[in-house]
């Protein structure tokens, strides 16, 4: 074979596929929400922009964003390193680490409704230790702060591992000449870590971020275990217009929403995380 | 690793549902969970001589799998079973009419139901539901006096709730209003009815707004967590709500585990009558059936009255033919059948259809009650305002689809008016 044509023959079967079962589906879901009742119009756009919901649900996918990703961020970064100085057993640290990454996330949502609910774990393990009279509703109308809490700590939960395996890969690689030389002129672990590990860590830092933030857009079936109709998010609706409401548009528009949202966010860490050129590792 | 995830679980998908040639495909919304799903099989469907596959799904994998087939001008799917919400919302078009068959439910009503706006039937009534009211026996000694619980009223049912809120020092009346719960069945059915006579004519009249206040001093008592209540069978169980408004089959598993713990009875009554509706499942065959002989012989098959109470006992839904009811009934057929049937027989009672003539818009019109209660009595809206505003979009549905009054509101000359 042809050398020159060879990586083309090898990255044919990846194109097709993505061709096949994403771009040609997205050209659809494209379609779909530029469609209205009298041909193409933003009608659809309209409608799902002006519903009541829109605006809340914009809000709380959003500040659960800005919540969730910059704990689990900083979280990752610190198992990283731990799991990075490990001598004995960080295979298994790493293993246990990342369990809930094998869980399916609405069976993360459930496990933790089990724990907060009013007949839930917590809520036995607080009248146990006498620290309650009865069962408390945690998860209620009137509570939002607390839905809000378990939502964000089903997903640190949940979705820290995704950060942490990248960024642990990602640590691997900066070769160690690098920390001895900042031994020897007496660095401390801070200045290490801050002036070795992090800049260097940039481009898979830059991979967890976009990959975590776009997954943050997306949290669907954690909110809809624990928050069920009280913390409506941007997929929640999107499901609701499909399934609910049959309105394929609608929901093809708003999913479209969401894409430019995470697109949008994506390019803001690609610039802001963006390698020098020349530098490498 | 996230598609090779998806891959497994398309496989698996794709290995339990393919078409045993020889069975007659019977794709269905109905008895999903395991052990309904698993009772079809074994003691509804096993009398069948072909064999059947069935296949319950969720309502959006069912949808996307027809239309699917429909689009796609062939497929394999003989035979649908659905509820009447799940047909209207399709074109009529894409059912075969199912006239020459000779088989019918014995309700004209439900007959007339079944044509969804045609000349013909589109679907056979398969079995019917209704909800009712059920409760835990200990909430029973805070009745208020005087009170008959198989006649009570909106105002005697917020009392009660009342009674046992300040005697546990909890909320316990239980509401379905979970993501997945059925509340809007309860205003479109029960409270608008029983309050309004009516449902889209008196929306936004004035004794919607005290239909709504009363809902609210209800809400007062009702357990707070019940916007994550779906299925009140659970919350009766576990001890979390003791008053409680469901569907027959979602409370079923109560009563047939703990038979004695538990009462059902009636819904309430208000002002203008006690409203209740019912629930109306169909058997229909898709246009682009494969094996059409088969699906009809299983349809004959499925109105048999021995069928029917096969699927009484397995689902908890309940005949739409003349049948004798044998004796051995599960408890939770027997209370839910009891119920049913003091409340059609009430003097006051004021029966209301299911929502006709909507189409695809059959969500839509669901939404509107459901954001009315979300900003009414969540977000504690202004409720003259919020019916106001919401009123606008069910008249833009009524328009839009051009559906006539259903009962209890009166009979309308085109589109239903909200008034």
């Amino acid at each position: 074979m042809n050398a020159r044509l060879l990586p083309y023959v090898l990255i044919l079967p990846v194109t097709l596929f993505l061709g096949v079962f994403f771009l040609y589906p997205f050209v659809l879901v494209a379609k779909l929400a530029f469609v209205g009742s009298e041909g193409l119009s933003l009608e659809n756009f309209r409608d799902v922009i002006s519903y009541w919901k829109f605006p809340i649900s914009l809000k709380n996918t959003m500040l659960l964003a800005a919540v969730v990703v910059p704990v689990q961020l900083a979280l990752a970064l610190l198992m990283a390193t731990m799991v990075n100085r490990m001598e004995k057993g960080r295979d298994l640290v790493l293993y246990i680490w990342t369990i809930p990454l094998g869980i399916s996330d609405l069976a993360a949502g459930i496990i933790w409704l089990a724990i907060f609910e009013q007949s839930g774990f917590l809520n036995s393990m607080m009248t146990g230790l006498g620290l309650s009279d009865g069962p408390v509703n945690f998860l209620s109308y009137q509570n939002p702060g607390i839905v809000f809490l378990a939502i964000a700590l089903a997903e640190i939960w949940r979705a820290t591992a995704i950060m942490l395996v990248i960024l642990v890969a990602g640590i691997g690689l900066i070769p160690k000449e690098y920390y001895e030389a900042a031994e020897v002129f007496g660095a401390s672990p801070w200045q290490r870590f801050r002036r070795i590990t992090l800049p260097m860590l940039r481009p898979s830092l830059q991979t967890a971020l976009i990959l975590r933030v776009v997954l943050a857009f997306e949290v669907f079936a954690v909110v809809a275990a624990l928050g069920g109709t009280l913390f409506p998010v941007l997929m929640g609706e999107i499901y609701a217009y499909q399934f609910d409401l049959q309105n394929t548009n609608a929901a093809a528009a708003l999913a479209l929403i969401v894409l430019a949202i995470s697109v949008v966010f994506t390019l803001i860490i690609l610039r802001a995380l963006r390698v020098p050129k020349g530098a490498t590792i | 690793m996230f598609s090779i995830k998806s891959l497994a679980a398309t496989a698996a998908i794709l290995f339990t549902t393919a078409p045993l040639q020889a069975e007659v495909l019977f794709w269905s919304t109905q008895a999903r969970p395991v052990e309904e799903a698993q009772a079809m099989r074994e003691q509804v469907l096993s009398g069948f001589e072909a064999g059947v596959d069935y296949q319950p799904n969720e309502d959006g994998p069912w949808l996307t799998r027809l239309q699917a087939e429909l689009q796609a001008g062939s497929g394999s799917i003989d035979l649908l079973g659905a509820l009447h919400g799940n047909f209207s919302a399709l074109d009529p078009e894409t059912l075969m009419d199912l006239d020459d068959l000779g088989v019918a439910s014995k309700s004209e009503t439900f007959n007339n139901l079944a044509k969804l706006g045609t000349d013909s039937l589109q679907y056979i009534p398969w079995m019917q539901a209704s909800y009712i009211m059920a409760a835990n026996k200990e909430a029973l000694p805070y009745l208020p006096e005087g009170a008959d619980i198989d006649a009570l009223t909106y105002d005697q049912l917020i009392a009660w709730s009342k009674a046992v809120h300040e005697a546990t020092g909890e909320a316990k009346f239980g509401f379905p209003a979970g993501p997945k719960g059925l509340k809007h069945r309860f205003f479109q059915g029960y409270l608008y009815p029983s309050y309004t006579n009516g449902v889209v004519r008196t929306f936004a009249s004035d004794d919607a707004v005290v239909a709504w206040e009363k809902f609210r001093e209800l809400w007062e008592h009702t357990n707070p967590a019940s916007t994550n209540f779906s299925f009140m069978q659970e919350q009766l169980l576990s001890g979390d709500a003791w008053i409680v408004f469901d569907h027959t089959s979602r409370l079923a598993q109560a009563f047939n585990e703990r038979p004695d713990d538990f009462v059902a009875f009636p819904a309430p009554s208000g002002p203008t009558g006690r409203g209740f509706m019912p629930v109306l499942a169909g058997i229909a065959i898709p246009k682009t059936v494969t094996d059409a002989e088969g699906a009809k012989a299983l349809l004959a098959y499925m109105l048999k009255p021995e069928t029917q109470i096969a699927t009484l006992k397995a689902t908890n839904f309940f005949p739409v033919v003349d049948v004798d009811l044998p004796d051995d009934l599960p408890p939770s057929v027997k209370a839910a059948g009891a119920a049913v049937a003091k409340m059609s027989a009430a003097s006051d009672a004021n029966p209301g259809l299911l929502p006709a003539g909507l189409g695809d818009k059959g969500g839509d019109f669901n939404r509107v009650f459901v954001d009315s209660f979300e900003r009414i009595v969540l977000a504690r809206q202004d409720i003259r305002q919020v019916l106001d505003d919401q009123k606008g979009q069910l008249a833009a549905i009524m328009e839009e689809t051009g559906a006539p009054c259903w009962a209890p509101d009166a009979p309308s000359e085109g589109a239903c008016p909200v008034e």
